[in-house]
Order: C-alpha cells, then sequence, then structure tokens
C-alpha cells in the first residue's frame, strides 16, 4: 500500500507518453498529453497525504488539527486550471494544422515538409 | 527510421524509465507518512495571517508570486488561442440554425444554470475560508453561462456573453493581480507582500491580501475559460472555409 | 478501510488513463476523459484535497472534453470538403 499511489502516478505517466509517441492523430495526442498531466497530480498529492489528517482547511476545525499537506494542494491546484488553457493552445494549433495541410497524422504532415 | 524501429527505441526507453521510477520510489517516504516540514510550516503560517483556508493562503500569500507567473502562463495561453483561432480572410461567418430543444431539458436546464453560477460565486468568495477559490469558482461560473447554450440555442449565449467584454475582463483581471502585488511596495514592504490587515480569522474579509488577489484570479479565469470556449464554438459552429458551406461537404470541388 | 478506498480508487483512476490512451478516436476518448476527470476527482477528495478535487471536476469533466469534441467537429467539417 506505501508505494501503490506512487507506481500508480509513473504507471499513468508512462503510459500516457507511450500514447503520444504512437499517436496517429493530433487530437489524440493532446488528449494523451492531459493524460500525462494528471500523473504529476497523483503524485503531487499522493507525497503530500498524511493517514488520519484532514483537508487543510480550519474554518470548522481546532487550529492544532493534523492535516495534510497544503503546499502540495496548491501547486496541484493552479495547474489544473492553468493546464486545461495550455490544452487549449494545442488544440488551436491542430486546428490551424488542419486548416493548413488538410491532415492531423504526425506521419503524413513530416512526409508533406519533405 | 522505420516506424517499427522508433516504437523500439520508444519501449526501451518507457522500461528504463520505468525501472528507475520505481526504484526512486522505494526511497520516497512512505505514503502518508507524518513527517510534512514544509507542509508544517505552511500551515503555521497560514494560521499566522489569519486565513482559515491553507491552501488559499499558500496560493495568494505564502507563494503568490509563483501565482503570478502561472496567471500569466494562462494570460499568454488564452491570448495565443484567440490569435490562432480567429476569423482569417476567405472565411465566413454563418450563424448556426436554431435547434430544436426538448421542453424538458430546456426548463431543467434553466433551473440548474442560476443555481451552477450562484454556487460558483459563492465558491470564489469564500476562497479563504472554504474548499475553493478563483481557480476553481471561476471554472464553475464560466461554464454555467455555457449551459444556456444546452437548454436555449447558441444565440442566446451568444446574447448573455459579450466576447468583447470578457476579453477586457480577462486582461484586467491580470492586471489587478500585479497592481496588487504594487502595493505591497508603496507600503513598503516587498512585491505581493500581504500588508493589509489580516481582520478577524474566519470571517469573509480576513486574510489581508488573500480574499482581493482571489477575486482577481476569479476575474480572470471566468473571461478566460469563457473566451476560450467561445472561440472554439465559433471555429465548430460559425466560421467556415472560403470554398462554400461546411453542410454540402464533398460537393464542392 | 480508508486504505482499501484509496487503492480502489487508485486502480479505477488507473484503469481510465489506461483506456483513454487506448481510445484511438478523439471523440470516444473525450468521452473517457471526461470519466478520468470524475475519478481524479473522486481520488483528490479521498486524499482530502477537496480543492483540487473541485478544480478537476470542472475543468477535466466538461472543459477539456467539451474543447476537444468541438476541434473534431471543426476537422471533421475541413476534413470533409477536401
Amino acid at each position: 500500500m506505501s508505494l501503490l499511489p506512487y507506481l500508480t502516478a509513473g504507471w499513468i505517466f508512462l503510459v500516457g507518453v507511450h500514447g503520444i509517441a504512437t499517436s496517429r492523430n493530433l487530437v489524440h495526442a493532446v488528449g494523451c498529453l492531459a493524460v500525462t498531466q494528471s500523473s504529476t497530480y497523483v503524485l503531487l498529492l499522493a507525497v503530500g497525504y498524511r493517514k488520519g489528517a484532514t483537508a487543510p482547511v480550519f474554518s470548522d476545525l481546532p487550529t492544532d488539527a493534523p492535516v495534510v499537506d497544503p503546499v502540495v494542494q496548491a501547486l496541484a491546484l493552479t495547474d489544473v486550471v492553468v493546464g486545461a488553457t495550455v490544452t487549449a493552445l494545442l488544440l488551436a494549433l491542430v486546428v490551424q494544422t488542419a486548416k493548413r495541410h488538410g491532415t492531423v497524422d504526425p506521419d503524413e504532415l513530416s512526409e508533406l515538409k519533405g | 527510421m522505420t516506424r517499427r524501429l522508433r516504437l523500439w527505441v520508444l519501449n526501451a526507453g518507457l522500461l528504463a524509465t520505468a525501472a528507475l521510477y520505481a526504484a526512486a520510489c522505494t526511497g520516497l517516504p512512505g505514503f502518508g507518512g507524518s513527517r510534512h516540514p514544509y507542509g508544517d510550516r505552511a500551515v503555521r503560517t497560514a494560521l499566522q495571517q489569519h486565513t482559515a483556508n491553507a491552501v488559499s493562503s499558500v496560493n495568494f500569500d505564502q507563494r503568490a508570486f509563483d501565482t503570478l507567473g502561472e496567471e500569466t502562463v494562462l494570460f499568454a495561453c488564452v491570448l495565443g488561442t484567440v490569435v490562432l483561432l480567429r476569423q482569417t480572410r476567405g472565411e465566413k461567418r454563418v450563424p448556426p440554425e436554431p435547434a430544436g430543444v426538448p421542453a424538458a431539458l430546456r426548463r431543467y436546464g434553466l433551473l440548474v444554470l442560476p443555481v451552477t453560477l450562484l454556487i460558483g460565486l459563492y465558491v470564489i468568495a469564500h476562497g479563504q475560508l472554504s474548499p475553493g477559490g478563483g481557480f476553481q469558482g471561476g471554472v464553475v461560473v464560466a461554464t454555467s453561462l455555457h449551459l444556456l447554450y444546452i437548454a436555449v440555442d447558441y444565440k442566446a449565449l451568444e446574447r448573455v456573453r459579450p466576447l468583447g467584454l470578457f476579453e477586457l475582463a480577462d486582461g484586467t483581471g491580470e492586471a489587478a493581480y500585479v497592481l496588487l502585488g504594487a502595493a505591497g511596495l508603496i507600503a513598503g514592504s516587498a512585491y505581493l507582500a500581504n500588508t493589509l490587515p489580516l481582520g478577524t480569522f474566519n470571517t469573509l474579509s480576513s486574510g489581508g491580501t488573500v480574499p482581493l488577489l482571489n477575486a482577481a484570479v476569479g476575474v480572470e479565469v471566468t473571461s478566460a475559460v469563457v473566451v476560450l470556449l467561445a472561440h472554439f464554438l465559433g471555429q465548430a459552429l460559425e466560421i467556415e472555409g472560403e470554398d462554400g458551406d461546411a453542410k454540402d461537404g464533398g460537393r464542392t470541388a | 478501510m480508508a486504505d482499501a478506498l484509496t487503492a480502489v480508487v487508485l486502480l479505477l483512476v488507473a484503469a481510465a488513463a489506461t483506456v483513454a490512451v487506448l481510445q484511438r478516436d478523439p471523440a470516444r476518448q473525450a468521452v473517457v476523459l471526461s470519466l478520468l476527470g470524475v475519478a481524479l476527482a473522486a481520488l483528490f477528495t479521498v486524499l482530502q484535497a477537496p480543492d483540487v478535487g473541485l478544480a478537476q471536476l470542472a475543468v477535466g469533466s466538461a472543459v477539456t472534453p467539451l474543447m476537444i469534441l468541438l476541434t473534431v467537429r471543426k476537422i471533421r467539417c475541413n476534413g470533409r470538403r477536401e
């Protein structure tokens, strides 16, 4: 149990990278990148977890209650939202590629370049 | 390099990474352990700064400069997407046909929309007290507006979504964050330092600059998501290339 | 008990991520991605991170899949015109 969360994060990362590298469709590749990105959230939150502790919100907790690490949560939180806008930028690039070259297959695109 | 060879190189690399990563995991402190030196310090500082939600305290006070960087990435991405997805020469806008919506879906959508909007605003406003804040609430508010597209139609969505204003609001949110940071300098402290009175613990006005920075992020994230979805919707539903209708497909030469 | 729950949700996330990568059709992948978003949000809640869970639920289950679906629609329209 003490290694399972870390190994899950690693698995998600590897699966995502494999998907990006073998993808035949740029939209699919962007989706795989979103999967890869989520592995970092799993790893961060797993590192910050503390057994028997609650969320680091003290509005209805005594101030000496054990809580999980808020630093890693803040890191993951901002990246979830910012990551979505990066995905949007990549998808916009894919739309442009489709308009210019009429294909979104990376292999066909490299042949076009010649 | 052939496809097969490339696959071999990829798999070898992935296997090596997997082995190294698994070995590294055994050296990590165990899952759920009780030693969190950074977390403990961050929690102590959050309580000192009268911010009940320690995550918001880290985001908007202790690591506010880091959040400025994140926000700038967000802003730049929105800017890039808007430029890439703008209407180019030779493309024309054809407003999509209004589609019929089942009455039940319409009723449900119009009922859920104000509730979702209210929840989103609540989540933004209580960022320093309960789980939530500008990042999460902003996405909820922006998504709630798009229920109008599902419940009524695209035209109704366009009417409640003056795009120019939202683009302006996006920049204003970013500018507000930068300027609020400068307020720390004027007060004779560091950039983005929390110089305002800290208020009473666990009230809406607690946390000094945290609620203000949180609100700035809320405005920016809301308008960022609205602007992004607007451009994607525009590309998918309205903008068509020069040679004719997207709908009558392959018939144009 | 809490350990078992964490393990189940972790495996669910891993499975959803694997299916999302193996699903080669981007439109179907978007649906799996939104399931992955919900599974991740559940995991973050179990790991006592409601802040991140909330963000993941809004972004992962709605915004990202929606943008992918709109991109797919745009590209299909383009492709048919060739």
